[in-house]
């Protein structure tokens, strides 16, 4: 069995941060990671391989620094990986980001079919998950969104039962080979690194693919490619006014007391609010 | 919204033949004969934007033919809708990925619309990305803002990017329909309006279930519905990083059982594992809009705010008197949430229950 993980080298979001001035974002020190979601993913198709046994492949569209994340996957024990990056592919959308990566799974599938791609729920820069619902329409796959659970897998009849979570509770799907799988959140933890993968990693040397090693047609993928335009990037703007500061009284210097800022507060949101006041003694008087 | 930049370098003329597409869809999420909330706030959205383009708003029912579905079709009128396009058959009775995506852009091929809507819910984000591609047009997910540029007459979908840090404006020039997905609640309930009427599409499509790959061997239905508790909750008590350790959780959830409201954490706080993914609230989170939002020990990180912006009334309390928080919450408390929290809780309990003595 052939699976390809379809990972992304993102910023760690939780350390952006806006230049006070500029209103830009301060990309300068903020540290690559591997998309917190592809981990989940990952994780799950290197069990399928512990498992059942499978040929893992991750594959990265991005600048030539993304091989640090692949360099990652492989040494949490992913067997080969591809680096898709061409200066062609820059300022491509979902719908581009898709067919390109699409082009290198139809070449890694000439190698060895592929059976299973696996994709992240949605990566924590873009976060619009659609990138692999693009890929598995484009592939024709079946489409296997927030899974929670791969119930089992038979490699003979080609078969997957998958847990699926949907808005009110969850559905077992039943499905054939090949699919498309992302995984839910929480749903595993990430292995440790072996040491000898850990070695191999660093030794490895990357497949480095650009558009004309895939046969990507210009026209479909970068700035071309893109059905969407982004026409403004903004910081949010701040309400008009701040907020009205709550105080209370206090004996001379020192600070109002928690009890006297909490009748301020109390009777502030209830000034505030006259109708929500009403709803909350409605309430306390039908004793809820 | 402030005025478009124009795009730099690129040329975005809508093409002729694109341009008969017209009217505003929104797709409406069913599920065992029941709608998905967001659906309705989208017509209602849609509603606006449609005045403002002077087209009509048509919903999408999918399901296998029944009183439910003819019910939620009626519905949809008094939401706000000019047209529902029912869509029946057998093989839609659950939601897969491939009858529905076959069915609609077939649809969408018939009839034209010039702008489709969906929730940014499992179904509607799984199914808006398979349309979309083959379709081959513009997406935009997550949006938290729609307009109408009326200068060419698009859609301007807003999205907060980079993690909420900023937010961009996205437009689909050159393709239709234009595409996006909206989180629930962040748009409002439109009111009903139970004279309004309107036209019925019914379509036919013709599917075998034998040509469907995937099929459902179950549905669990969920035990506790904790999301949708905090989603709709009236009131909400949040703590962030600010509360120090995950025991003063204690404190929210004594004050939030006063108000009888819900708990809400930050995304920090449940990374760091202080309560489950079901209570955060923010960009990768709940987008919640209650009567009251008390914010105890939260900074007030953009992440945060896209998903509690809208409530009614938000009072945040902070040791810090230049947290972020304070530029918009309405109302501001600076103090420590630890000992301010329980004589919250003491406060509103003592209100309440005068109040009852005397009543």
């Amino acid at each position: 069995m052939h699976i390809v993980v379809c990972i992304k080298q993102v910023p760690d979001s939780a350390q952006i941060r806006i230049h006070p001035v500029t209103n830009t974002i301060m990309r300068q020190g903020v540290p690559a990671i591997i998309n917190p979601f592809d981990l989940f993913s990952l994780e799950e198709a290197l069990r399928i391989k512990d498992k059942v046994g499978a040929r893992v492949t991750v594959l990265t569209m991005g600048p030539p620094m993304a091989e640090t994340s692949l360099r990652k996957a492989l040494s949490l024990g992913a067997d080969d990986a591809v680096l898709l990056t061409d200066r062609k592919f820059a300022g491509s959308d979902t719908l581009a980001t898709s067919y390109a990566l699409t082009s290198a799974i139809k070449k890694l599938s000439e190698e060895e079919t592929v059976d299973l791609v696996f994709c992240g729920k949605q990566t924590v820069d873009g976060d619009t998950a659609q990138v692999g619902p693009g890929i598995a329409t484009r592939l024709g796959f079946q489409q296997l969104t927030y899974i929670t659970k791969i119930e089992s897998i038979d490699q003979g009849a080609k078969e997957i039962v998958v847990h699926r979570r949907s808005e009110g509770g969850v559905q077992v799907l039943k499905t054939a080979l090949p699919c498309m799988i992302t995984m839910l959140e929480g749903t595993n933890t990430i292995r440790f690194g072996k040491m000898d993968d850990m070695f191999r990693s660093a030794r490895y040397s990357l497949k480095t693919w650009s558009k004309d090693t895939t046969g990507a047609e210009e026209t479909k993928v970068g700035l071309k490619g893109s059905p969407t335009v982004v026409s403004k990037v903004f910081v949010p703007k701040p309400r008009a006014q701040k907020a009205k500061m709550i105080e209370a009284e206090a004996p001379s210097a020192e600070a109002p007391s928690a009890e006297a800022m909490a009748a301020a507060a109390v009777e502030a949101i209830l000034g505030a609010q006259p109708k929500l006041a009403d709803e909350l003694l409605a309430r306390a008087a039908a004793g809820l | 919204m402030s005025e478009p930049s124009k795009p730099q370098g690129r040329k975005f003329q809508l093409p002729e033949h694109l341009k008969e597409y017209k009217g505003i869809w929104v797709i409406v999420e069913q599920e065992r004969g029941s709608v998905h909330s967001v659906s309705w706030e989208l017509v209602g959205e849609a509603r606006k934007l449609a005045d403002k383009l002077g087209v009509e708003v048509g919903a999408v029912v999918l399901g296998a033919d029944s009183p439910d579905l003819n019910a939620i079709c009626a519905d949809a009128f008094t939401y706000g809708a000019d047209v529902v396009y029912k869509v029946t058959d057998p093989v839609l009775a659950d939601y897969r990925t491939d009858p529905y995506t076959r069915v609609m852009t077939d649809v969408v091929n018939t009839y034209k619309p010039e702008i489709v809507l969906l929730g940014a819910t499992t179904l509607g984000r799984d199914l808006a990305g398979a349309i979309a591609t083959t379709l081959a047009t513009g997406l935009t997910a997550d949006c938290t803002e729609l307009d109408i540029y009326m200068d060419n007459r698009s859609l301007a979908a807003t999205r907060p990017t980079f993690g909420g840090t900023l937010l961009c404006t996205i437009q689909t020039l050159a393709y239709r329909p234009q595409m996006a997905t909206v989180r629930p609640r962040v748009m409002s309930m439109p009111d009903r309006d139970g004279s309004r009427t309107g036209r019925v599409v019914e379509v036919f499509p013709t599917l075998r279930e034998d040509d469907v790959i995937t099929k459902v061997l179950s549905f669990i239905a969920d035990r506790e519905q904790t999301e949708a508790q905090l989603a709709f909750a009236d009131i909400i008590v949040a703590a962030g990083k600010g509360l120090g350790k995950p025991e003063n959780l204690k404190l929210v959830f004594d004050l939030a059982k006063v108000l009888g409201g819900e708990v809400g954490v930050t995304r920090p706080l449940v990374q760091a594992g202080w309560t489950g993914f079901d209570r955060q609230v923010g960009q990768t989170g709940k987008t919640v809009r209650p009567k009251l939002y008390i914010a105890a020990g939260i900074s007030g990180a953009i992440q945060h705010r896209v998903g509690m912006e809208k409530s009614d009334l938000i009072l945040a309390i902070n040791t810090d008197a230049n947290a972020p928080i304070f530029d918009f919450a309405h109302l501001g408390l600076v103090g420590d949430a630890l000992t301010i929290l329980p004589a919250l809780t003491d406060a509103f309990g003592k209100r309440l229950s005068v109040n009852r003595l005397a009543g």
